[in-house]
């Protein structure tokens, strides 16, 4: 019952609070989606706690890719690993309330300046950024298999079936696992 | 349906917050590695809440305001129907059945992980996630030839963040201050020299 409310971790209140205040700082640099967030995630929860080992995170945002829903429900995953349902109220919460609270008000104002030349300044300076923090977050992802020559072939494989077919990203995901599971990656 | 002579396909609003949350708990729950394109279907093909023109333009705003794109899409629309209420209705609809879903197969995955079967599936998926997203990026790369700044700067911004970020290891936080900063200044500058209509070059 305590692992399920408070995690395996032996976590305690001003943990939680910092987290959640690191996940809200995240949240307000989110621009591109809460996935470009992640290597400050691991950088955070791996490097600097050691919450959780690389494998652990990684596995988090696997499993949240493949079950469905929005994306950023992988913060709720790495939460429950880390706290159990507490982690779960710091991530999502952190994640979620600033983000959402500047979405309400903002929109109007963003609405009608959508063609001031800041605005535009903003979305086309971020843009290169955006497609940076993604590429680090694949890098991230892959802290614990870069050494193993299976997960480069596996890598290019998805990229082939995301970039060159209509498939649904759930069958590289499926290739992945039995590929895992058989022990490729070990 | 009832209003036979408004147009081809006319547009209807939803009727409560209680439809807000069914219509994006489905939309959800088909999302399988992401919800916008299910999202396109429903919101505009299928429900009718609005056309191709005003999905986009709650999309680009989405994009530009920080925070997961869909979920801000859906306190936007949630917002414009039933103020707080639609909004967090429609919010509420997309995350908590998918939330219950993903925390139970958690639990499942760290009961078993002990098993080297299930260890090593979670590490398949890992790798496949880190390719998943590496195709975003790449696919999301075509729109920079579109970029005021050029691609030149736009490659540069975007290897130094992958360094920084990626390689280094720098807080986020420093790095988009910081870099980010520097490429607006940039794009400024670019959108202040180049004629208004921008990104129409070959």
């Amino acid at each position: 019952m305590n692992t399920l409310l408070w995690g395996p971790g032996g976590l305690v209140a001003a943990d939680f609070l910092q987290m959640f205040l690191h996940f809200a700082l995240l949240s307000l640099l989110a621009i591109g989606g809460a996935i470009t967030t992640a290597p400050d995630m691991q950088r955070f929860i791996v490097g600097h706690k050691g919450w959780l080992t690389d494998a652990q995170f990684t596995a988090s945002i696997a499993l949240a890719q493949a079950a469905p829903g929005p994306n950023v429900l992988f913060v709720a995953v790495i939460g429950w690993n880390v706290g159990g349902l507490a982690g779960v109220a710091a991530t999502l919460a952190g994640s979620l309330l600033p983000s959402t609270t500047l979405a309400l008000t903002a929109t109007r104002w963003g609405a009608r300046h959508k063609e001031s030349r800041a605005i535009r300044a903003f979305t086309a300076g971020m843009a290169p950024l955006t497609l940076g923090l993604l590429l680090s977050t694949g890098w991230v992802l892959l802290e614990p298999t870069r050494t193993h020559w299976a997960s480069a072939a596996l890598v290019a494989v998805t990229l082939v079936i995301l970039l060159r077919t209509r498939l649904s990203p759930l069958w590289p995901v499926a290739l992945g696992a039995l590929v895992g599971a058989l022990g490729g990656l070990g | 349906m009832s209003e036979p002579g408004a147009g081809a396909e006319p547009l209807r609003a939803p009727a409560s917050p209680g439809e807000l949350f069914r219509v994006f708990n489905a939309l959800a729950l088909q999302g399988f590695g992401g919800v916008l394109a299910v999202a396109q279907r429903e919101l505009v093909e299928r429900q009718r809440w609005m056309d191709k023109a005003q999905f986009l333009e709650v999309l680009s705003i989405g994009q530009l305001l920080p925070g997961p794109n869909i979920v801000n899409m859906a306190l936007m629309i949630g917002d414009r129907h039933f103020g707080w209420r639609g909004a967090a209705a429609a919010t509420a609809g997309l995350l908590a059945l998918p939330l219950l879903i993903v925390l139970a197969l958690a639990a499942l995955a760290n009961q078993m992980a002990a098993l080297p079967m299930v260890a090593g599936a979670l590490r398949g998926m890992g790798v496949v996630a880190a390719g998943l997203v590496i195709a975003t990026a790449l696919k999301l790369a075509g729109t920079l030839k579109n970029n005021p700044m050029g691609m030149k700067w736009c490659l540069a911004y975007g290897a130094l963040t992958l360094l920084a970020v990626g390689v280094q290891r720098w807080p986020m936080v420093w790095v988009v201050l910081g870099l980010g900063g520097a490429a607006v200044a940039t794009a400024w500058r670019a959108l202040g020299t180049a004629p208004a209509t921008g990104g129409d070059r070959p």
